[in-house]
Formats: structure tokens, sequence, C-alpha cells
């Protein structure tokens, strides 16, 4: 075939995909999210005080941190969509960090040295580091079947950076059932398994988002 | 010589449905394609043969890509991305494992370019790999330049039946680009 032939049939075909890779971003991540909502009730279910915690600053800022990190990664999982490399990815995620550095200072100053460790280790690591990826995991689904219509860069940065937003949607699930407010639990925990969460999206990115 | 800009109002005018303005582009941006893969071709140390196997594989995946094209940008670094990920991933699939370096900022997209010699060897052979209709359309559209409307009453199908089996077929293709090996 001859490439004047060949261009006769792109033209032909009208049919572009989604135009705007924000909107079916979201719809997958809504899609994924809802099959994680019904898990989370059925399995978890919000915590009990759920009223009174919402009175305290730790949970407050719990929430605040998770639906942030939900709102960066879903920017930066739209930047590295795109076949223009991005630099420093990073850079997207200093709001969340800043956030993080400030909560952690103040947890610090307000709590006596000697209740730092058990703030840290708190009550839940465990569940937390199971929980967030089990949640993740339909979203992280949807968001790289969607993915695969996009042309990143880089595959892999883009599986890992569906996999931050698949972990961040599935933290601000867990959110709601965990007992554990204090930041140093939250910036320790819900991190590693974000990182799970992306290193699973960034080996799997490799594969599934080559194009 | 039309300025780059013409080039993003073409896409444009595409996206809003004008087949002219889009095959304009296409042709275009072959030309510019053929120049880039030969001389990346020459810079690996690599045959030209393969010259138009790579400007239709970029062409294919460029189109089937081009919603991921921001139209508030230029279009030509999307252009260039592109058909930079697309010749290193030939590259590296016909066993060229070095370091790839291409300079694909020196080439214009104004540059005249010389004229396409031959078929592509591949798409024949990934023509092949497509069901029975699904290649009658594309061959009846692309070597036969039939519309989708003719084709479809040729073949007891609506217009928009053959455009649905067209795409499906140029996604194929592009798989199939995609998975082929030495």
């Amino acid at each position: 075939m001859k490439t004047e032939q060949l261009l006769a049939a792109l033209v032909a075909d009208r049919a572009s995909g989604p135009r705007s890779s924000g909107r079916a971003l979201a719809l997958a991540l809504l899609a994924g999210g809802v099959l994680s909502l019904g898990l989370f009730l059925a399995a978890l279910g919000p915590r009990a005080d759920l009223a009174a915690a919402l009175a305290t600053w730790r949970f407050d800022v719990k929430i605040v941190a998770v639906l942030l990190a939900v709102g960066l990664a879903f920017r930066l999982c739209r930047a590295v969509s795109r076949p223009l490399p991005v630099a420093h990815p990073g850079r997207f995620l200093l709001p969340l960090a800043a956030l993080a550095a400030v909560a952690v200072a103040i947890e610090l100053a307000d709590v006596p040295m000697a209740a730092w460790r058990a703030r840290l280790v708190g009550s839940n690591a465990l569940i937390c580091l199971a929980a967030v990826p089990a949640f993740s995991l339909a979203p992280l689904v949807a968001l790289l079947a969607m993915l695969r219509s996009t042309a990143p860069a880089s595959p892999a940065l883009a599986g890992a950076a569906a996999g931050l937003l698949a972990a961040a949607s599935g933290a601000a699930l867990y959110a709601f059932h965990c007992f554990d407010d204090s930041p140093l639990f939250v910036v320790t925990w819900y991190s590693l398994a974000a990182l799970i969460v992306m290193t699973v999206g960034g080996l799997a990115g490799r594969r599934v988002l080559r194009w | 010589m039309p300025s780059s800009d013409d080039l993003a109002q073409l896409m444009r005018l595409a996206r809003n449905g004008d087949d002219e303005a889009y095959r304009r582009l296409l042709v275009r941006v072959a030309v510019w394609l053929r120049g880039v893969a030969r001389r990346g071709l020459v810079r690996a140390g690599r045959s030209v043969e393969d010259s138009e196997d790579i400007v239709q594989e970029t062409l294919l995946v460029m189109h089937l890509k081009r919603a991921s094209w921001d139209d508030t940008q230029p279009l030509e670094p999307w252009l260039h991305a592109i058909a930079r990920h697309k010749l290193i991933d030939h590259l590296r699939r016909k066993g060229f494992a070095d370091h790839v370096d291409l300079d694909l900022h020196a080439e214009t997209l104004a540059a005249p370019e010389a004229a396409e010699a031959g078929a592509s060897a591949d798409a024949r052979q990934m023509l092949s790999s497509l069901g029975e209709r699904q290649r009658h359309i594309v061959e009846a559209i692309s070597i036969e330049g039939r519309s989708a409307r003719d084709v479809g009453a040729r073949l007891g199908m609506s217009e928009g039946a053959v455009r649905v089996a067209l795409h499906r077929a140029l996604r194929a293709l592009a798989a199939a680009y995609g998975r082929e090996r030495p």
C-alpha cells in the first residue's frame, strides 16, 4: 500500500476518540471509584464517631490532604498522558508535600516527644497498607484502560501517575474508616500504600500503555 | 510557504470535519516524516528501505492519537514527539539497542522532500492480518479510492457502519505494527 493510499483511509475515518482527556479520565475515575465505594461500604464502612471526628483538626486535615492528592494526581495524570515529555513531574505534588510538612510540624509541636512513636505506629498500620491498595484496584484498572487510548511520552510514568490517582481515591475512602488521624501516621502509611499502588501502576503501564 | 501556525489551523479545521484540510495536513506531515525517517535510519546506520514503513506506522498512530493534541498548543512539538517515539520504537523493534540520537528539529515541516519511492512492504503484510471484511473496506477506500458511502452500498452496509469498521481496521493495523518483531 502506498502512503498516499493510506491517507485516504485516514481521512475517511472520522472517529477521533475522546476529545478531552480530562473528561474521559474523570469518568474512568468515577467508574472505578463507585466500585471501590461499594467494596468500602461492604467491607469497612465509615467510622462510628464520624461526626465527632469531623470536629477535630487532625481528621479534617487528613480529609483535605487525600482530596488534594486526588486533585493533584488527576492533573499529573492528564499531563503525562500526552506525547510531550513533562519536565519534573514531581512538581505537581508540591502543594501536597507542603501541606504534609506543615501538618507534621504542628503535630510534633503539639504532642510530647514520648507519644510520637505511638502516633506514628497507630493502631491500623497494616490494615491501612492492605485497604488503600485494595480500594485502589478498581480505579487503577479503569484508569489504565482509559489511558490506553492516549499517547503517553513515558508509559511507565503514566502508569505510575494512574497508580497515584487510584491510591489517592482509595485513600479518600479509607480515610473515613481509619481512626488514626495523626499526620505522623497519615504521612507515613498512606504514602507507603500509595507507593505500592504506584509501583504496580508503573509496571502495568510499561506493558499496557505502550503505543 | 505556509507557516507552522497553518498546521495547527489545518488540524483544527480537520477536527471540525473538514476532510480536505485534514488531507492537506496529512500530505505535508507525510513528506516531512519521510525526511525524518530516512535521516533517522541513516544516523542509526540502517538502510533506508524501511523508511516508508515508519512513515505509514507513524501516520497511523498520529491519526489514532490525534485527540492527544491540545488545540491551544502549536502542532509541531506534538508531531515531533510522536515521530521521535515511533522512530525509536521502530529501531528498537528491529534490534537497534544503542542510544538513538535524533535531531528532529533539524527537519522543518516546510522542507521539500523526495517523493515517495515505493509502496510499504509491511503495510501489505499488515493488511493481510485483518479480517476479510475489514481488509476489503480498507482496500476499497485506500487503494481503489472509493468513498465510505460507495463501499457501504456495495457491501450492503450503512455508511456509518463502514466508518466504524474502518476505524476498527485502522486500530487493528496499528496494533499489528506494534506486535511486529523481526
